[in-house]
């Protein structure tokens, strides 16, 4: 066999490999007593499963997100005479309640089982629970918008009238309840698993959710032109949380626990979701950019949901960060 | 155990589904000769899909892991070591003439049937259910592909199976041959194992028959034999338990497994509170910014 054999050629370059990064990729280069450094766990192979969620999951988040929070817009706006942006926060909450179920059913193995969702309530399953908190939002969300329209309109008159609106606002008020909790209880559903990029930061996450969710509907309301002080400061609330939020997390890293949140591809997603929402947005809100503000929050939200599901994704795909997670 | 012929618990008939009585698997590696019987007869009986052939050059395991298609799955592990010798194949246990410097161990891999299961506890259809002899089960026609099983396993074991798979779309993994136990047979990985490295049987025998087991590997000069059967931390230990030459991580086996409903209370605690400070934060704004 001369130099010039492929085979000699393919030893050549994996030597090269091992020697600049240590690591060499490649199949059935793993033995024993070999001379390249072994990978981590059983021939590097996962310890726990990826998640099989798709772009749906994270689009669902972003959606459930500022529809959930626009229901609280909604309510309080009604509260302090602002009928005109609580009915239009409305039509964002209930289009976000339909939404977010044809998102889910499309994400569902088995779609046409969907239904099964609320076969039974599970306290200790935040699915089970974020489905039937999704069920009541969208429950109270769409006849809460039909109830408030019928009533801006002035279609009935009378006692049936005054009926209306007192439905109207238990409808926006159920919406409220149960939009808050939508907002949020994504973080617990990804924060409650196995996957320690995730339940490491279990805390935070519902926290980063919840918000960038008010301030996507926040901005959402902005954008249509409702420019009112209470939205701005609210507006200044979150892209500075957000801010808060984005130091905690570069502050509390875990080294190979949660490095898929830190390093390549998805470290990058997280990171540009997170200036989007927290200094950027905030810079362009004191520079009275408010649109711009606005817009730079909603992508960050969308950009950082995305970042929070491939990084599970990446997390779960690295033995040494379920083996660091745990010593 | 071997030698026990018919009277072997892996061979009799039993009541245990009737009885309700608890069973587990014990799989020793230190007599599994890699013959993959368990797999092919799991895949035979439970009529489990073929999902590709890939050569993945992890010794003799083209496999890779556990999943949805893979419910036994054999480890080929082979160690550098510069004590003791192989303890399967020319070297007797325990000889200690220690010249071989590598040990290539053999384990058969399964779904561990927690006792705080983490797909059960998150199926949010009530598809998984625990049976009469504590095993962990998927009702596959009540499942709906949601995905939240396989995030919610500390041991990655249970998958979804995909496109254009029979039955795709369902979340899969072993069943225990519940099916068989119902009528009063074995698993069929333990009932065809040739050398009873998979023991099947009453959980309280097979527990005790594990610690002796590592007894008499430590006696005869393994040091590093161990029970893999996590019964510290939230999992509150397995119905298929292991027993392990070395640390669980060469193995893929996480060292600490937890069952991610010990998050919830910290994770629904910050929900709670973001959503309340959310409703009085908008509260406050309009008051005062009006």
């Amino acid at each position: 066999m001369t130099s010039n054999s492929p085979s000699e050629k393919r030893l050549d370059e994996l030597r090269e490999q091992a020697w600049d990064k240590g690591v060499v990729e490649g199949r059935g280069v793993d033995v024993a007593g070999g001379p390249i450094p072994r990978r981590p766990g059983y021939y590097g192979e996962p310890v726990v499963r990826p998640p099989v969620w798709t772009w749906e999951i994270p689009i669902y988040f972003f959606i459930g997100g500022f529809s959930g929070m626009a229901a609280v817009i909604a309510l309080i706006g009604l509260i302090f005479d602002h009928d005109d942006l609580a009915r239009t926060a409305m039509w964002l909450a209930a289009i976000g309640a339909i939404l977010s179920p044809i998102l889910l059913i499309l994400d569902l193995g088995r779609p046409r089982l969907f239904l099964n969702m609320l076969r039974v309530f599970k306290h200790q399953s935040p699915m089970s629970v974020g489905a039937w908190i999704l069920f009541a939002f969208g429950g109270c969300a769409i006849p809460g918008l039909i109830a408030l329209e019928l009533h801006a309109r002035q279609i009935f008159t009378g006692g049936f009238e005054q009926f209306l609106q007192v439905v109207a606002f238990l409808l926006v008020l159920g919406s409220a309840f149960w939009g808050m909790f939508l907002a949020t209880y994504t973080g617990v559903l990804i924060g409650a698993t196995a996957i320690p990029a995730w339940f490491l930061h279990r805390t935070l996450l519902p926290i980063h959710f919840g918000v960038a969710g008010l301030g996507s509907a926040i901005g959402l309301l902005e954008l249509l032109g409702y420019r009112i002080a209470p939205l701005g400061a609210l507006g200044f609330l979150t892209a500075g949380t957000q801010t808060a939020l984005w130091i905690w997390l570069a502050i509390d890293k875990h080294g190979a626990a949660d490095r898929a949140l830190h390093e390549k591809g998805t470290g990058w997603l997280i990171r540009s979701g997170e200036i989007l929402l927290g200094p950027l947005a905030l810079i362009l809100r004191l520079a009275n950019f408010v649109p711009l503000a606005g817009i730079s929050f909603l992508l960050g939200a969308l950009i950082s949901r995305f970042g929070w599901i491939w990084a599970g994704k990446v997390c779960a795909r690295d033995p040494e960060a379920v083996f660091a997670s745990q010593r | 155990m071997i030698g026990e012929g018919t009277q072997s618990t892996n061979q009799r008939r039993h009541n245990y589904v009737q009885e309700s009585v608890e069973v587990g698997f014990f799989t020793d590696p230190t007599v599994c000769i890699g013959c993959k019987a368990c797999e092919v007869a799991c895949k035979e009986w439970n009529e489990v899909p073929d999902d590709g052939f890939t050569w993945l050059g992890n010794s003799y395991d083209n496999t890779g892991h556990l999943g949805a298609s893979t419910w036994r799955h054999v480890l080929f592990l082979e160690q550098d070591r510069q004590k003791g010798n192989q303890i399967v194949g020319s070297h007797s246990l325990g000889d200690g003439n220690g010249d071989d410097p590598f040990r290539w161990i053999f384990l058969s891999d399964v779904c561990k049937h927690c006792e705080e299961a983490g797909c059960l506890e998150a199926c949010p259809t009530g598809s998984i259910v625990r049976t009469e002899v504590g095993s962990v089960f998927v009702q596959n026609d009540v499942c709906n592909g949601c995905g939240y099983c396989v995030v919610s396993c500390p041991f990655g074991v249970i998958d979804r199976r995909p496109e254009p798979l029979p039955n795709a779309g369902g979340a899969f993994k072993c069943t225990f041959c519940y099916d068989r136990q119902k009528s009063g047979l074995v698993p069929a990985c333990a009932k065809v194992c040739p050398t009873e490295s998979i023991v099947f049987g009453r959980l309280d025998d097979l527990r005790a028959r594990a610690s002796q087991r590592v007894q008499q590997l430590k006696q005869t000069g393994h040091d590093d034999a161990q029970l893999y059967d996590p019964q510290e931390t939230s999992v509150r230990g397995i119905h298929a338990f292991f027993l392990i030459l070395g640390e669980p991580e060469a193995y893929g086996l996480p060292p600490k497994p937890q069952v991610p409903t010990i998050y919830l209370k910290s994770a629904w605690t910050s929900a709670f509170a973001t959503a309340i400070a959310s409703i009085i934060a908008a509260l406050v704004a309009f008051a005062f910014f009006s």
